[in-house]
């Protein structure tokens, strides 16, 4: 499945430039036929969403207008609804974006555990404010709404990743290596599994045991 | 507290691998062709006998939902699994999909098969890429297995399991909203009726479920109705999956029993609220769309639907908020009327428009640039909103501003006058 | 039927029926702004809650079907508090700027604010604003006035079929537009600015011209389409200020076509406001008296023979009996009101009417379209026939087109190009046959595509056959349907303006003049003509525009257009409808009949009428469509046509360009705008020029 989902492309053309036009490559032509396959004939305008995906990871994270038009029409479905989708829905990018594009979320849960101190990190080490991309072209900033993992707030995703468990250090330290062009590890900043509680879990302590892991202390 | 070997998500943390193999060693794909071969009012009435609510926020019974699918139909059957989970605080689902996601493809069978779906869509949000990775592996293995697909294991019954990613709308988590998404359109709720039992996906009865409910129904099967409604209270039965975030010592997910004390599920599992537990100013016990619960209500409250329904709050998704007295408690509602207007799907005029004013308003509360008859105007608002939308998220945008007036009025009085007095000087 | 409660008054309603219509039913009034009957509910307005016994919240009774034992109420203090409610969210971000707001005065929003707004504002906060979007030449948008009911986009899309216009964005941001700045390419999107509850969709050419309480509202009938259109034209003064769509549910339901909208600009320009007399190759202008004499003197010893009219398509039907008995009184045969030399059988009134109606389209399960590109020539009908495929569900209608190819808005089979698919339908060749074959309410539409040419005649009888042998025919059902183009035709038919005994018809005259043998030519609005061809004859033109025939005439007689005169038009269906005069015409035009019953006198040859009733009353004797006007006068079926050869070139509609058919749109300002925006550009991708 993660080679069904392929990584973002560099963008083909100068930033900020509509391009003419756009063809899927031929490895993305077969998945998206794959994709159409999935649904009852004459509903191929259900893989809208997933064609609008495909486009804009080949297209470098963001959704020109011509490859709209050509999602459209290869589902045969007016180009308006294609476009009411992509502005609908926040995934999809409508202005080109840095190559690191980093979403910090700041909903009550992350807030609470100082998804402020996040942002402002970003901010810091960036240069740049939410919305804005650094000069370089290398990273886009933005703040989101809830991302789905608040027991490991705050937290912030950086394309297809999410970094987990941050405070501004552990945010600058993620942001210097991806400058630099390293590979980070994903997940949580403080090693924690998944949502284990920090110190080891307070449940399944048997199953904890049998992986090595040392369970939180005290009686079941 | 619920004993090992009665919770059903044992690789929770994923300490195991969520391959089919391992998924298998701890009880999964047990002889699934049995339970299929036992037919499908045998196995709607066993979840309708195990008391299951939907784990997805409303809590309504699974096994009567399932009842209301056509018996007889001309037209495709669909299982439609709710995996867009975004609700504020709430990150259960994903860990039942990249850690156990076996338990949710057994399910959606067992499920399909009861509303007689030959076909089941699973649309899970966008953001989450490794969960879609996993759970795709897990579908494919299922296939290969041939424990999905023509004749799934051996039962007889075709099955297809497709995954549909999201693409970042709160909305989809609404069953009718989400049922739009999937045919390729905005997210938009649509009026009921038609319920999607009657027309759903494609126009075709449709049940809509959460990922939680769907897991859950291989063990309920196996191990028997009784045993999952003889855990928690009287129509408050099983267990459930709970997230502890905010200001805990140690915030974590964790499977409980259903009707455990709110006290005791922070103490023991997420290390106590931060300072103390009488550093604790008040909790949101389901999810952002619920109303705060005051502090002396936190003390004795049990974590179940109705123990929370009667203290005009809700068991939600069981995505438990806490915020110690140093909270902003003002901020932290603003903050989420900012994620209602955000995710207001823009249809219908009361979310549309009351989202934004409401968050304005707010805004101007936290500073206390208001005056304080604008904090009766406000609740007002929030009536004006609630019930009178297509969707549930206008009620989910008042709820949690009606909580912070009921309970915190003085607070924000407070702040009116000393914004006032500081204005004066 | 289920019998339901509204406010403690029993009612039984139709299975399907809404809350709100049953409320309808009894007469009690329900706001509503999202909610339209020809529209699918989205029930997003949230203006029309009701209460409803044991739900527990107010519903939307626009959206909520009745059944058996409800009990609803529709004027409690929980419905008003509701309304209240949704009244001043949709007010919060509206302009507070109806004074400058051409929907002033009849605006839904403002009427409703009425009954449901404070009368001051709570909102302290900034009020947003939007920017307007570009949407052609007729519709002028100011997007912050928006309500977001999408009506707009439902009517584009449900009706017009140009799913062009959509929502963007979410939330408080939502927005309509199109994708992206285009111009809206339908013939019926001036019908936008009218489901446009507030001031957002507005008519362009009419902004900022007039206030709606300023205006004189006449009830007429439309002449750009052989339709018949039912139009409301609003007058200033003298002056059409614009024109609106009247209700009937037959004809156009309570939609009208773009030109008939817009074209109105076109009566204020070009205009043949005196007579004139052509002395020395150059035309003079003139008095009546000069004008009406010059003509009896030339007519004077001229045998009836040497003597032709020819009728445009805006004529009337009482000018065009008045002219047809002066011919007789002249002695003259060579009458014809096709211009466009359109060659079929009239001897039998089901040969050249629409006869299952318009409305019987919506009972259609096949249609069979002959020569014809309904979009453009007559764009009412052709939304008809895509409301029946969208009610008739999928596979529901079947449409086959032998012709020309176009975006119609509906699907269809291309059969053919021409003469020789229509021959293997009738022969039972063609593989449409079948679906012919199998449907109950079979019908087709033949076109001026397919009877303005020489084998017309054969195509009529071919047509004939196949109305015959595919079971377009039965008791109650008469499915042969002939579409006109011309809004005079039928009537000039009906009042027998056809070549009498031993007559020539156009193409008769023209060759007849061309060659000598026609001395005297008089042309009754007819200027779409080869007027090269009229070689020396002497031409009186008799029409309110100077256009092709006018530049042509010896004398010209100034005439009066559509909204300038009581007349009676004809519709393709056979249905006399009148037109009613809304302003004067200008300088010293008249009504037409008039003009030829004052020649009449000069020459000798004075026609009985005096008045307009007089008139009618011997238009009636002529044919019983005038004697039942607003009727559609069913036509018996009987034998017509003639057996023939049939030629091998394609059948080409008549229309090449929607906007400028006739002297009034070829006058008008905006119909240029529309050609530009429309056709040009289409043309220029398509490289068919011309």
């Amino acid at each position: 499945m993660s080679a069904d989902i392929p990584a973002n492309q560099p963008p083909g053309q100068p930033p900020g430039e509509e391009p003419a036009s756009f063809v899927f490559t031929a490895e993305n032509l077969e998945r998206a036929r794959r994709i159409i396959a999935k649904y009852p004939e004459g509903r191929q305008a259900s893989a809208v969403m997933p064609l609008l995906d495909l486009a804009q990871r080949q297209n470098g994270n963001w959704l020109s207008r011509a490859a709209m038009d050509y999602v459209a029409a290869m589902l045969e479905m007016p180009p308006m609804r294609v476009y009411e989708v992509a502005t609908f829905y926040t995934m999809y990018n409508r202005e080109p974006v840095g190559r690191h594009f980093v979403q910090v979320c700041t909903t009550t849960p992350c807030w609470l555990r100082g998804s402020d101190e996040v942002l402002h990190a970003c901010e810091r080490k960036l240069g740049i404010g939410p919305g804005e991309t650094t000069p370089d072209g290398q990273f886009t900033l933005i703040e989101v709404e809830c991302l789905g993992a608040c027991v490991n707030a705050p937290m912030m995703q950086i394309n297809d990743d999410y970094f987990e468990d941050l405070d501004a250090a552990s945010t600058e330290r993620i942001l210097d290596a991806l400058a630099r062009g390293e590979k980070v590890q994903a997940g949580s900043a403080k090693g924690r599994r998944g949502s284990c509680p920090e110190g080891g879990p307070t449940t399944l302590k048997e199953f904890a045991r049998r992986a090595g892991v040392q369970p939180a202390g005290g009686d079941d | 507290m619920l004993r090992d070997e009665d919770r059903i998500f044992t690789n929770l943390y994923g300490f195991e691998s969520f391959g089919l193999e391992a998924a298998k060693k701890r009880g999964d794909w047990d002889n699934t062709r049995a339970l299929i071969e036992k037919g499908r009012d045998w196995i709607i009435n066993e979840v309708k006998e195990s008391g299951l609510r939907g784990r997805g926020g409303a809590g309504f019974s699974t096994g009567l939902k399932w009842s209301f699918m056509p018996k007889q139909s001309d037209r495709p059957h669909y299982l439609v699994v709710n995996a867009d989970e975004g609700e504020p605080g709430t990150c259960k689902d994903r860990d039942l999909m990249r850690y156990d996601p076996h338990k949710l493809v057994e399910g959606c069978l067992l499920g399909s098969f009861a509303i007689g779906a030959h076909a089941c869509y699973i649309y899970i949000r966008g953001e989450f890429y490794d969960e879609a990775s996993n759970l795709q592996k897990a579908i494919d293995e299922a296939y290969e297995a041939g424990l999905i697909g023509k004749n799934a294991c051996g039962s007889g019954w075709d099955f297809d399991l497709y995954l549909h990613r999201g693409a970042g709308a709160y909305i989809c988590g609404e069953e009718t909203a989400l049922i739009e998404s999937l045919e390729g359109k905005k997210g938009q709720p649509r009026n009921k009726p038609p319920f999607p039992a009657q027309a759903g996906l494609y126009s075709c009865p449709t049940t809509v479920n959460n990922v939680e409910s769907i897991a859950v129904v291989p063990t309920i099967l196996r191990r028997g109705a009784g045993w999952f409604a003889g855990i928690g209270r009287p129509k408050n039965t099983g267990t459930k999956v709970f997230c502890i975030s905010g200001h805990v010592n140690r915030p974590c997910n964790v499977e409980e029993a259903m009707g455990i004390p709110l006290k005791e599920l922070i103490e023991k599992h997420a290390g106590g609220v931060r300072g103390g537990w009488d550093n604790l100013l008040t909790v949101i016990p389901g999810g952002s769309s619920v109303p705060v619960l005051p502090k002396e209500t936190c003390d004795t409250i049990l974590m179940d639907f109705d123990s929370l329904r009667e203290v005009r709050s809700g068991l939600g998704t069981a995505a438990v908020i806490v915020m110690d007295r140093s909270t902003d408690i003002v901020k932290a509602i603003a903050r989420l009327s900012k994620f209602y207007m955000h995710e207001s799907c823009g249809q219908c005029t009361p979310c549309r428009e009351g989202t934004g004013w409401m968050w304005r308003v707010m805004e101007r509360m936290v500073r206390g640039r208001a005056r304080v008859d604008e904090i009766d105007m406000l609740f007002e608002v929030t009536k004006q909103i609630e019930g009178h939308t297509i969707c549930a998220l206008g009620d989910a945008a008042a709820w949690p501003i009606q909580g912070l007036i009921r309970h915190f009025r003085p607070e924000m009085e407070r702040r009116i006058l000393e914004y006032r007095k500081m204005a004066a000087e | 039927m289920p019998k339901l409660t509204i406010d403690g008054t029993e009612i039984e309603v139709e299975p399907g029926t809404s809350v709100l219509q049953a409320c309808e039913q009894l007469g009690i009034e329900i706001p509503r702004f999202c909610y339209h009957e020809r529209l699918s509910v989205p029930a997003n307005c949230r203006m029309c809650l009701v209460e409803m016994e044991k739900a527990p919240k107010p519903i939307a009774s626009c959206a909520m079907p009745c059944s058996e034992g409800m009990v609803i109420k529709t004027d409690t203090e929980l419905v008003h508090k509701a309304r209240k409610g949704v009244m001043e969210f949709l007010l919060i971000n509206h302009p507070l700027d109806c004074p400058i707001c051409d929907q002033g005065g009849e605006c839904d929003l403002q009427d409703q604010a009425v009954g449901y707004g404070f009368d001051r504002s709570r909102f302290a906060e900034n009020k947003r604003a939007v920017n307007d979007k570009y949407m052609g030449p007729l519709i002028r948008t100011s997007m912050t006035r928006c309500i977001h009911c999408t009506r707009c986009i439902r009517f584009a899309e449900e009706i017009a079929g140009v799913p062009m216009l959509g929502a963007t964005g979410r939330g408080e941001h939502m927005e309509i537009t199109t994708y992206v700045e285009q111009a809206i390419a339908s013939e019926l999107s001036g019908n936008l600015t009218d489901v446009c509850p507030v001031g957002a969709l507005l008519n362009k050419p009419y902004s900022f011209t007039a206030r709606p309480w300023e205006l004189r509202k006449i009830e007429s009938v439309d002449v750009f389409d052989a339709v018949g259109s039912n139009i409301r034209v609003d007058v200033r003064g003298s002056e059409v200020m614009r024109i609106l769509p009247r209700l009937n549910e037959e004809v156009n339901e309570e939609w009208i076509a773009d030109k008939t909208r817009y074209a109105y600009d076109g009566l204020k320009r070009q205009r043949l406001d005196r007579p004139y007399v052509r002395r020395d190759g150059r035309l003079h202008p003139t008095t009546w008296a000069d004008a009406l004499g010059t003509v009896a003197a030339r007519l004077k010893g001229v045998p009836g023979q040497r003597i032709a009219a020819i009728a445009g398509d805006l004529c009337d039907a009482e000018s065009m009996l008045a002219l047809k008995e002066l011919m007789q009184g002249l002695g003259s045969p060579n009458l014809d009101c096709r211009q466009d030399g359109a060659q079929f059988d009239t001897s039998n009134r089901a040969g050249y009417l629409f006869n299952t109606g318009i409305a019987g389209i919506d009972q259609a399960d096949a249609i069979l379209l002959i020569g014809t590109n309904p979009r453009w020539e007559a764009p009412i009908v052709n939304a008809r026939i895509r409301k029946r495929y969208l009610a008739a569900g999928r596979g529901g209608l079947k449409v086959g087109l032998v012709g020309e190819q176009r975006d119609l808005t509906y699907p269809y089979t291309h059969l053919g190009a021409g003469a020789q698919t229509l021959q293997e339908i009738a022969e039972g060749r063609h593989a449409f046959c079948e679906v012919l074959r199998g449907a109950k309410r079979p019908m087709l539409v033949l076109g001026m595509g397919a009877l303005a040419r020489p084998d017309g005649l054969a195509v009529q009888a071919a047509a004939r056959r196949i109305a015959e042998d595919f079971g377009m025919i039965q008791d109650d059902w008469n499915g042969f349907n002939v579409l006109h183009t011309a809004a005079a035709r039928v009537g000039g038919i009906e009042a027998g303006f056809l070549p009498g005994p031993e007559g020539r018809d156009t193409a008769g005259i023209l060759a007849a003049a061309g060659a000598g043998e026609i001395d005297v030519v008089w042309l009754l609005g007819a200027d779409e003509i080869d007027t090269a061809a009229l070689g020396k004859a002497f031409v009186i033109y008799q029409g309110h525009h100077g256009d092709r025939g006018a530049s042509r005439a010896d004398v010209i007689l100034p005439g009066a257009a559509y909204t300038e005169k009581n007349a009676l038009y004809v519709n393709t269906e056979g249905r006399a409808q009148a037109a009613r005069m809304a302003a004067f015409p200008p300088g010293e035009a008249r009504e037409d009949w008039k003009i030829v019953r004052a020649l009449s006198e000069q020459v000798g040859a004075k026609l009985p009428y005096d008045s307009l009733s007089q008139l009618r009353r011997r238009l009636a004797e002529v044919s019983p469509v005038f004697a039942r006007p607003e009727a559609r006068v069913p036509a018996a079926w009987g034998a017509f046509g003639r057996d023939g050869q049939l030629d091998g070139a394609p059948f080409r509609s008549p229309i090449g360009n929607y906007y400028m058919t006739d002297p009034i749109s070829r006058s008008s300002v905006t119909m240029a705008q529309c050609t530009e925006t429309f056709v040009l550009p289409a043309r220029e991708r398509t490289g068919t020029h011309g």
